[in-house]
């Protein structure tokens, strides 16, 4: 069980302060929990739009879980810790 | 500002405008939809908001060489696929050869989660890419409404979607967005506060259990456009809209002749016969000869290497054929030539705007010069008298405009002794015949008279109408003599 492996994809839209700080707060939560398990990957729409396709993206920032199973998505600059931990099922609700 | 701009392409020139290419909506419209600007299509479920939409960019892509962007929020691209290619619309080949292009997208409300803030700039950039990859000219958002079931945040959803129309406004295309009805909105969300330019309503009703489609449009800023109700129909070529009322008295006339196909009938409108492109009424009473003289008529016409089209309600093709083969009239070798065709429809089978819709389609396939309608009337046993009215003075309109002489059949009911026909279309007319039955020493015995006809000397006075096995024929009566003239 400690060895899952959270592998995330952070879509943005070009270095825009909004961008720039959700890709903040991920990484300070990230850090904060998953240090050394996790990997995130940062796609720019504005340089591949078409990879927005693939994982259905609509709103900007959208964080998307590939792995571990099931795939979850989240909208938004991640400035609720809490929201976020549940959201990616690092801790448990509750 | 933008009032004055449009006040200023009001003085100068009307808005440039976009066609659409579906059949009668760029007549209603003047010339199509606002060139450059999002169009709004609303209605209620199943009544043809996708395939307006989807239409409007198949004929850009064909007819304007405009390519198109269908964002589909519904349906997936295989789904639309499907569907479109039993209206004749072949998707497939138009997305090879870059002229559509259709992008789906999902958008789960239980998938996604949200946190903070957040913008749609992942739909942007999926669109301009889309719009950039086809250099597209046309796109239809299918429907925008699924966002506001896909994000919960409703102020950043607002404004995302005004910034979205500013964006499209920008970008130059012409858009049209659907929107579901909504209960005492425009459409559920209210989409008509974003898109102010044009909106088109489209209804399904069943009024005695009849359907019809219609289609209104309820604003077109900067420019005129037909404010009735229009209906429509659901073709296997796509939408066709019927913008039967707006037809206008304009029909040129022609001054030309065509012969009635009785000999003595024509001696009575000076020799000549009917006007061409005229509406000629027949009517009386069950038995009368009315159908004979429809038939007569057809047949003069085909005989003079002109097409003629007959609407038979109340028999079938074989049984009028084989009906007027005893008064010496051979239909069947006319329609097996080609110049003849004959539509039989029970009045009932479809509602008025439908047989409107179809006689309008069998026209403008067949071109004919003639048109029969046998009998007009049963057209009111298929809907309220109003609306029979309505549409057979817009089925009358429409064959004057094409320049068609039109025939049409009354029945009057025995007894019925007044000069009005049952539903006043007689006014429509330019000339009306009466047939009539007298009894004469235990004998039923036809007589005919011609009522008015328009513009032309005709005879004043009744005169037998004969049935014999070489068509109509009409007589003197003894006794009677001409000394009106």
């Amino acid at each position: 069980m400690k060895k899952t492996i959270y592998k995330l994809a952070l879509y943005v839209a070009g270095a825009t302060p909004k961008s720039l700080e959700a890709f903040a707060n991920l990484k300070n939560i990230c850090e904060e929990y998953l240090k050394g398990k996790y990997s995130i990957d940062l796609i720019d729409l504005l340089k591949n739009p078409k990879l927005a396709k693939g994982d259905q993206i609509v709103a900007i920032p959208t964080l998307v879980r590939k792995s571990p199973p099931p795939l979850k998505k989240m909208i938004g600059n991640f400035s609720n810790k809490e929201k976020v931990l549940v959201g990616l099922n690092i801790i448990e609700q509750g | 500002m933008t009032k004055s701009k449009n006040m200023k392409s009001i003085v100068t020139s009307e808005l440039p405008k976009c066609p659409s290419g579906i059949q009668g909506l760029d007549e209603i419209t003047f010339g199509g939809l606002p060139q450059g600007r999002p169009t709004l299509v609303c209605g209620g479920a199943g009544c043809g908001k996708t395939l307006l939409a989807m239409e409007f960019l198949c004929r850009g892509a064909l007819t304007y060489n405009e390519p198109g962007v269908f964002i589909a929020f519904e349906e997936k691209e295989k789904d639309l696929e499907e569907n479109f290619a039993s209206l004749g619309f072949d998707l497939k080949k138009l997305v090879k050869q870059k002229k559509l292009l259709i992008d789906y997208i999902y958008i789960e409300r239980s998938e996604i989660e949200e946190t903070g803030e957040y913008d749609l700039e992942g739909l942007f950039v999926r669109l301009a890419s889309a719009i950039d990859t086809i250099g597209a000219k046309r796109v239809v958002l299918d429907t925008i409404e699924a966002l506001f079931s896909g994000f919960s945040n409703q102020s950043i959803l607002r404004a995302e979607l005004r910034r979205l129309f500013r964006w499209l406004k920008e970008k130059g295309v012409t858009a049209i967005v659907t929107g579901e009805k909504g209960e005492s909105l425009l459409t559920k969300h209210g989409l008509e506060e974003y898109v102010a330019d044009c909106v088109i309503f489209l209804d399904h009703r069943v009024n005695e259990q009849i359907a019809t489609r219609r289609l209104k449009i309820i604003k077109y800023r900067g420019s005129k456009h037909g404010t009735n109700e229009f209906p429509f129909l659901i073709g296997n070529n796509g939408i066709s809209v019927f913008p039967m009322t707006s037809l206008l008295l304009s029909s040129s006339v022609s001054s030309q002749r065509i012969s009635s196909g009785i000999k003595s009938l024509d001696a009575m409108f000076g020799n000549k016969g009917y006007y061409r492109g005229s509406a000629i009424l027949v009517s009386g009473s069950a038995g009368s000869g009315k159908t004979s003289f429809g038939a007569q008529f057809v047949d003069s016409v085909c005989r003079n290497g002109q097409r003629a089209l007959y609407f038979a309600f109340e028999e079938s093709e074989s049984q009028l054929s084989r009906n007027m083969t005893s008064i010496g009239i051979d239909l069947k070798k006319w329609i097996d030539k080609g110049p003849l065709r004959v539509v039989s429809n029970r009045a009932t089978l479809c509602g008025l705007e439908m047989h409107l819709v179809m006689a309008h389609k069998a026209v403008k396939e067949f071109k004919p010069a003639v048109v029969v309608v046998d009998p007009i009337t049963t057209m009111i046993g298929s809907g309220i008298v109003d609306e029979a009215r309505a549409m057979i003075s817009r089925l009358l309109d429409f064959l004057k405009n094409e320049g068609i002489t039109v025939l049409a059949t009354d029945l009057t009911l025995i007894g019925d002794r007044g000069g009005e026909t049952e539903i006043g279309i007689s006014s429509l007319c330019d000339t009306w015949i009466k047939l009539s039955m007298e009894m004469q020493d235990y004998q039923r015995i036809r007589r005919i008279s011609i009522i008015k006809s328009r513009g032309m000397d005709h005879g004043h006075e009744t005169k037998d109408l004969v049935i014999t096995n070489k068509g109509l024929e009409i007589k003197d009566i003894p006794g009677v003599r001409e000394g009106y003239k």
